[in-house]
């Protein structure tokens, strides 16, 4: 058993935009490394603006996009390396369950939403037969609230997003994996309702030690939910630690200016903000890529790429503002060649 | 300047019929920001066309008056209603819609739109004269003016936005209705839009009318705020009064199922869900997810009472309370 439930190393995915020969080459992500340990459940959000790799992130932990360099390790099982000793189909379906956007989306019109969870049972072998599914799925479905008996018949436009989120969850909690990968779940609810959603994730981790990868925009439900945050600005992530301390006495100058964003209920907002549009500069930039709109910028951010500075044993941000705004001597980073170029050229 | 009185205006489906706004009465003031708050599916779009007097099949006014103070050429103000104050729109009265992304017509150029938006009997004539007053208004407002030449898909969500608000502003309506401004933007862009709005409306003393789901843009940019539960006004006021002393049961559970950075404290959604409008319940509409409810609140409809100075109510926990 590996200590880790999910490792990322140096994972980039390197998109293709415009012609063969023309086009450009975009890091949507940049060479990120992270990790969730499995001694305890917990939650990891990654946080971040439309465009900043984060969705794509999730879709290589779930084996949806292929990695252009670097590997995901579930439990120790690496994804992507050749030798298939990793998870394939159906043992990695156990291990990992996705929970998606828009839940109008992930159910079809025609399908009978209780189909989705007797396939759920069936298919990963969770249930040898009709009767043993029904009894896992009315299990699922209760422990997200919700009784079997009113779900069962009825299609996705009978309900509405907030339970067919929960429908979701229940869904993805049948095979009773260890780790849940849930893409902006909440950001097509309701402010009034998402707290149902978030609380409910808690609850899972206590109950099922389920851990959560929650990938989010929104700041106020990642701290309430998360034990670690990463933040992701044009494909690295800038910030990662344990939240309360990220949220609360945060290093990065970009995590500075999405807590001020945010329309918070405690004070009200000093009226002035500062919008360049110049995404793909900054995706290719061989800087810091937030040095643009850095209030605190200086001309070394404008030059040469900020290192990962760690912050305390826990916690790290890609940021030369604290150290001084000083060249750092680069630790050696196990990077492969294949990602060097890719983000080179 | 914009008032309604026990208006009525349901939906006419196969189904049935929808109650989307069932009895709404208040008023809307010269220069202010007025927030409308509340759930999806709780009527607050509709009332926002309906302000906007774009009514059409299988929506309709089924009863009450809806009447606006529009002052004509020579500032002789007249009383106009449904039918005719969409012979004012752009100019006093404007409407910048829901999801940027599919509003803007997605095979004519920005300029165009802006040149479709002046009507006919607008003193500005030619298109020469527009676009010259166009690109002036577009650097006012700190956007690019290349933008002009752009089609909708070349900008960004956030840039298609400000174009919108642009557009909605440009010839100085009295009235501005914004429905869900921001949803579906990030924070950073969010916050930017936000504040160009007010910014606009603090300079051209006009109103603004913000529908939006999120309780911390109410409390960010508002004077008054109404809050809107299954097609009803269920309380009405000033913004601070409304965070610092919510009354309605419904209020006190939007603010309080807000998460805050630095407060990792429990907090609870609403749960359950909006009744269904084609038969809505008797008495207070709130009653089966209201945690205070009574045994006369589900056949005894509440009526809206003024709790302090501009502060309306309509619940039976503050009945007999009435200022």
């Amino acid at each position: 058993m590996s200590e880790n439930l999910l490792e990322l190393r140096n994972v980039s995915k390197v998109f293709r935009i415009g012609g063969l020969i023309f086009g450009t080459r975009l890091a949507a992500v940049d060479d990120v490394s992270l990790s969730l340990p499995a001694a305890e459940p917990s939650i990891l959000s990654i946080v971040g603006e439309s465009g900043s790799g984060k969705t794509t992130l999730a879709r290589i932990i779930l084996e949806l996009e292929h990695p252009t360099s670097g590997d995901v390790l579930i439990e120790g099982h690496p994804l992507f390396e050749s030798g298939g000793a990793g998870l394939k189909g159906r043992d990695y379906y156990r291990a990992v369950q996705p929970i998606f956007q828009n839940p109008f989306e992930s159910f079809s019109a025609r399908k009978k939403v209780d189909k989705y969870l007797f396939d759920t049972a069936l298919r990963l072998n969770i249930a040898r037969n009709r009767k043993e599914a029904r009894e896992t799925v009315a299990e699922a479905l209760d422990s997200v609230g919700l009784d079997l008996s009113r779900i069962e018949g009825k299609y996705a436009n009978q309900f509405s997003g907030g339970e067919l989120q929960r429908i979701s969850v229940a869904r993805s909690l049948i095979p009773r994996p260890r780790l849940i990968v849930a893409d902006e779940p909440v950001s097509m609810i309701d402010a009034s309702l998402r707290m149902n959603i978030v609380n409910l994730f808690l609850e899972l981790k206590e109950r099922y030690k389920v851990s959560f990868v929650y990938i989010t925009h929104d700041l106020s439900t990642a701290y309430y939910v998360s034990d670690y945050i990463g933040i992701m600005y044009r494909g690295s992530v800038v910030e990662y630690g344990p939240s309360e301390q990220i949220l609360t006495d945060s290093v990065h100058p970009y995590t500075e200016l999405l807590l001020d964003s945010v329309p918070t209920v405690d004070h009200k907002w000093q009226r002035n903000v500062a919008l360049p549009d110049v995404e793909i500069q900054e995706f290719q930039s061989q800087a810091c890529k937030f040095a643009k709109r850095c209030k605190y910028v200086e001309a070394i951010c404008e030059r040469s790429a900020p290192p990962m500075v760690e912050i305390s044993p826990e916690r790290q941000a890609l940021c030369y503002k604290p150290v001084g705004f000083e060249p750092q001597a680069k630790a050696p980073q196990p990077m492969s060649p294949a990602a060097t170029t890719a983000i080179n050229e | 300047m914009l008032r309604l009185r026990n208006l009525k205006c349901y939906y006419d489906t196969p189904r049935g019929v929808v109650q989307a706004v069932d009895g709404v009465s208040f008023e809307i003031r010269p220069n202010e920001v007025l927030g409308i708050a509340g759930e999806s599916g709780c009527g607050k779009s509709t009332l926002l066309k309906v302000l906007y007097d774009y009514i059409q099949p299988p929506l309709q006014i089924v009863s009450g008056s809806y009447e606006a103070d529009f002052p004509d050429d020579n500032g002789k103000v007249n009383t106009i209603g449904p039918g005719e104050i969409r012979e004012h729109w752009w100019d006093f009265i404007s409407y910048i819609p829901q999801g940027s992304m599919s509003v803007l017509n997605p095979v004519i150029r920005i300029e165009n739109q802006f040149f479709d938006a002046v009507p006919k009997s607008h003193s500005l004539k030619g298109k020469r004269e527009i676009r010259e007053r166009v690109a002036a208004y577009l650097k006012e407002l700190e956007l690019p003016v290349e933008v002009l030449k752009s089609y909708p898909h070349q900008l960004s969500g956030g840039m298609k936005q400000r174009v919108l608000v642009a557009l909605g502003t440009f010839l100085h309506p009295q009235i501005v209705l914004a429905d869900e401004p921001t949803t579906a933007l990030d924070v950073v862009v969010q916050k930017g839009i936000l504040l160009m709005l007010t910014a606009l409306q603090r300079q051209m003393e006009n109103t603004l009318v913000v529908v939006s789901h999120d309780m911390g843009v109410h409390y960010q940019i508002t004077n008054r705020l109404a809050i809107m539960y299954a097609g009803k006004l269920v309380e009405y006021g000033p913004t601070e009064a409304i965070f610092n002393n919510p009354l309605h049961p419904y209020t006190q559970m939007l603010i309080q199922a807000l998460p805050r950075v630095g407060d990792q404290t429990q907090r609870m959604g609403i749960s359950g869900r909006p009744p269904n409008l084609i038969e809505p319940p008797a008495g207070c509409r709130f009653a089966a997810r209201c945690p205070k409810v009574m045994e006369h609140c589900a056949h005894q409809e509440p009526a809206l009472t003024q709790i302090e100075p501009d502060h309306y109510v309509s619940c039976h926990l503050y009945q007999g309370q009435a200022s």
